[in-house]
């Protein structure tokens, strides 16, 4: 019978997981739908802008590590321009 | 009791079950319709023999949905069927468009009756004519069959979907209620005699580069990938060019819709069908399909007694119209005469090819054309010797 | 990282047709967020990709088939459903999936949409409901809500619209869910739920129009709406029994819940083709 208990999370071995991401800037059509919910607030608009003359995601400062590939990112980006992978956080 | 799907032997057989076994024989094995007289018993014969040869039978909600449905059925790989009358043959215009454009061959068969409208339900009626030509909206062309008998009502409907699968046209068996609801001999062959055209298929495995609307015959038909294949095609009813992609340029859209139309004029040749009865020395041509050209038939044989030059072209293939033999006889003859359960639509495209005057002998419908109004006409034409005045006298 | 880096592929591009991209939806609008959870779908459904088919009649929502690198289908306005029963029906074992708009499905294809759940035929329709006929420039359509302001209702809609879920539940769907377009993830569980059980499934997801329905009824943008939906989306588990039917009509001009989740998951017979046991 599978134990419904909850069990306290063992710290040493959790570790948060990072991410790097990855743009296909010429398909963002800054919508801005990654900036908003990104849950750690890791993009901003930037000031660079692609051949349809939109402006894409850039990291924004200070955030460099803070992406946790949680993936909300690609899965909110309408365009299929966004996505995530996972890096490991050493 | 796993049933036949050709009931090879000699039946004595009402026209709309002739029909349906018709498109058992030619290995149709799907059929969506709706309800309409006279058709209805099309459907209810389907629906009877379907199960037991693994066909799948769906009365859908309407005559839209039966068309699409045959489409998307067809599309999957299956011959495919509906069968309807003049009110539902008009809800599925749109839908011979979208067949046309995709290049998906279905057929559809109209057991005409009184019309417009509502009209005369269990009557019959050939107005829906050039409907079947011009019924969708745009350029296209489409073959339509016109059977006068049961025994047609099997022929045809197998040439039809012969004529559907081989150029990826839709193609129409345009009945009426009179040889519908007819019961006569009806001669099926064995299996192994019923002629089959395939579908074009691809020659190139499934890949990057294949184009599906890519031509590379004469004929102008690209193969045809059906769905669950692999090939991952996009069929749509937007203008599109050799990939399936969608094409809004003028250049793609000229391209595309001059091949689905030469497509059907180059071919015209396999698809043209007529028959001919005493017109070797004629100088009087009777024109006429269907039900009408029985009594049209019965007419020139009268004549013919009386010593009247009269001979009977019967269009079995109302499109392509038949051009040349129409054209060659109107050097030989000096008069034609058309007959026809309408008030004059065929006419139209005889004239259109003979460049004279032509006398119509019309209906609006509800009665088969008995043999008397042609024989009039005949003998009017034929007595007075002279060319036929300016307007089409109607004998009707 | 230092940056973001700039990539060659997307994780899914294999499912769309790329060399097609980016693809006509306007910045903010919804339908490609449901597009990739419907992509992912796919991908996680064990389903080989050849079996998937993908049909769609005319409006914004109608354009998914044509980036689905899959066999699909751009079918005339109103007609995807009867078009993928005719599929479904000749090829069983293809899983067809009709993509497509609030209006092209519940409006002109509205006969053929409740008939097909009504005969709890197998094929699951996804429907992209944005208030309004996008494609032709803003529309009213047949979920636009009472008052609200479009291109044909310049004086605000003086019609009711229709409730899809509760319409859905009336008419026979086995399975129905409801959520918005930033519930990206339940969205593709919902597919993928979709897929795995047999009969007529209903997913209506709400998604942003910001030029057709959100610029005439004051909604700023895309994420705007989106906005709306994270403050108002409630889940509901049981319908009628915690919430009545009509609860679940919406209003994005108001401040109201928008009631999101599975309304229906029950099981009815599946419509088979008549055979004989031979």
């Amino acid at each position: 019978m599978r134990v419904y208990a909850r069990q306290p999370v063992n710290l040493t071995q959790i570790r948060i997981p990072r991410g790097q991401v990855f743009l296909i800037p010429d398909r963002c059509k800054g919508c801005q739908m990654c900036v908003e919910f990104c849950p750690q607030q890791v993009l901003r608009m930037s000031h660079e802008m692609n051949a349809r003359g939109y402006h894409y995601p850039e990291i924004a400062p200070g955030k460099e590590n803070a992406c946790v590939h949680c993936e909300f990112c690609m899965m909110v980006c309408p365009e299929f321009a966004i996505f995530t992978i996972e890096v490991d956080s050493a | 009791m796993k049933g036949r799907g050709v009931l090879t032997g000699v039946h004595f057989m009402h026209g709309d079950h002739a029909c349906a076994e018709g498109a058992i024989a030619a290995g149709c094995r799907f059929f969506a319709g709706y309800p309409i007289t006279p058709s209805t018993e099309i459907a209810e014969r389907i629906a009877q023999r379907f199960p037991e040869v693994g066909g799948v039978f769906i009365q859908m909600e309407d005559e839209i949905a039966s068309i699409v449905a045959v489409i998307g059925a067809s599309a999957a790989g299956v011959r495919a069927m509906t069968a309807t009358s003049g009110p539902g043959f008009s809800l599925m215009m749109e839908s011979v468009g979208l067949a046309v454009m995709m290049e998906i061959p279905c057929v559809i068969v109209d057991v005409q009756r009184g019309s417009p409208s509502t009209g005369l339900p269990t009557l019959p009626g050939q107005g829906d004519v050039m409907q079947a030509r011009w019924g969708s909206h745009g350029d296209y062309e489409i073959a339509a069959y016109a059977p006068w008998s049961p025994q047609e009502m099997f022929d045809l409907t197998i040439l039809a979907f012969n004529v559907a699968d081989r150029f990826r046209i839709p193609v129409m068996v345009m009945a009426d209620e009179v040889v519908g609801h007819m019961v006569e001999r009806v001669v099926i062959p064995p299996e192994d005699q019923i002629p089959r055209w395939e579908r074009k298929r691809p020659r190139y495995p499934a890949g990057n580069g294949f184009k599906p609307f890519l031509v590379e015959d004469e004929d102008l038909v690209p193969p045809i990938v059906h769905a669950g294949e692999g090939y991952r095609v996009h069929f749509t009813g937007l203008t599109h060019d050799e990939r399936g992609y969608p094409d809004m340029s003028a250049e793609a859209h000229h391209r595309l819709v001059t091949r689905l139309v030469e497509k059907v004029r180059r071919n015209a040749s396999q698809m043209i069908r007529y028959d001919t009865y005493a017109l070797d020395d004629a100088k009087i041509a009777v024109i006429s399909y269907g039900c009408t050209a029985r009594s049209a038939r019965r007419a020139v044989a009268d004549a013919r007694r009386m010593g009247i030059p009269a001979g009977l072209l019967r269009l079995i293939s109302l499109w392509p119209f038949p051009v040349d033999v129409v054209r060659e006889l109107a050097r030989q003859v000096d008069v034609f005469i058309v007959a026809e359960m309408n008030l004059g639509q065929m006419i139209c495209e005889v004239e259109r090819h003979v460049c004279q005057p032509v006398k119509g002998v019309f209906h609006a419908g509800g009665a088969m054309i008995p043999p008397d109004p042609i024989l009039q006409a005949i003998r009017e034409v034929a007595f007075h010797g002279t060319r036929v005045g300016g307007g089409k006298a109607s004998a009707g | 990282m230092a940056h973001a880096l700039v990539a060659e592929k997307h994780p899914l591009d294999d499912l769309i047709r790329r060399d097609r991209m980016p693809h006509i939806w306007c910045p903010g609008c919804g339908i490609g967020i449901v597009m990739r959870c419907y992509a992912q779908a796919i991908l996680e459904s064990g389903i080989p990709v050849e079996r998937h088919v993908v049909v769609s009649g005319i409006g914004c929502t109608a354009r998914v088939p044509g980036y689905m690198n899959l066999d699909s289908y751009h079918a005339t306005h109103g007609r995807p459903v009867p078009f993928a029963i005719g599929l479904k029906l000749a090829k069983p074992e293809l899983m067809v999936t009709v993509f497509s708009g609030d209006g092209d499905l519940a409006a002109i294809g509205g006969n053929h949409l409740i008939h097909a759940a009504r005969r709890n035929v197998d094929i699951k329709i996804i429907c992209i409901n944005n208030f309004n006929y996008g494609m032709t420039g803003g529309q009213v359509g047949p979920t636009t809500p009472l008052g609200a302001k479009t291109t044909t209702t310049p004086y605000g809609n003086p019609e009711h619209p229709f409730n899809l879920p509760y319409l859905m539940a009336a008419a026979g769907a086995v399975f129905v869910s409801r959520w918005t377009a930033l519930h990206v993830r339940q969205i593709k569980e919902d597919i993928l739920y979709s897929f795995r059980k047999p009969g007529f499934t209903f997913v209506e997801v709400l998604a942003p129009c910001p030029v057709g329905f959100g610029r005439p009824n004051d909604i700023e943008d895309g994420v705007e709406e989106m906005r709306i939906y994270r403050r108002r989306s409630r889940l509901v588990y049981r319908v009628p029994d915690e919430m009545p039917w009509e609860a679940l009509e919406v209003d994005l001009r108001e401040e109201r819940p928008i009631y999101v989740g599975r309304f229906v998951d029950r099981e009815r017979e599946v419509f088979q083709p008549v055979r004989l046991r031979s």
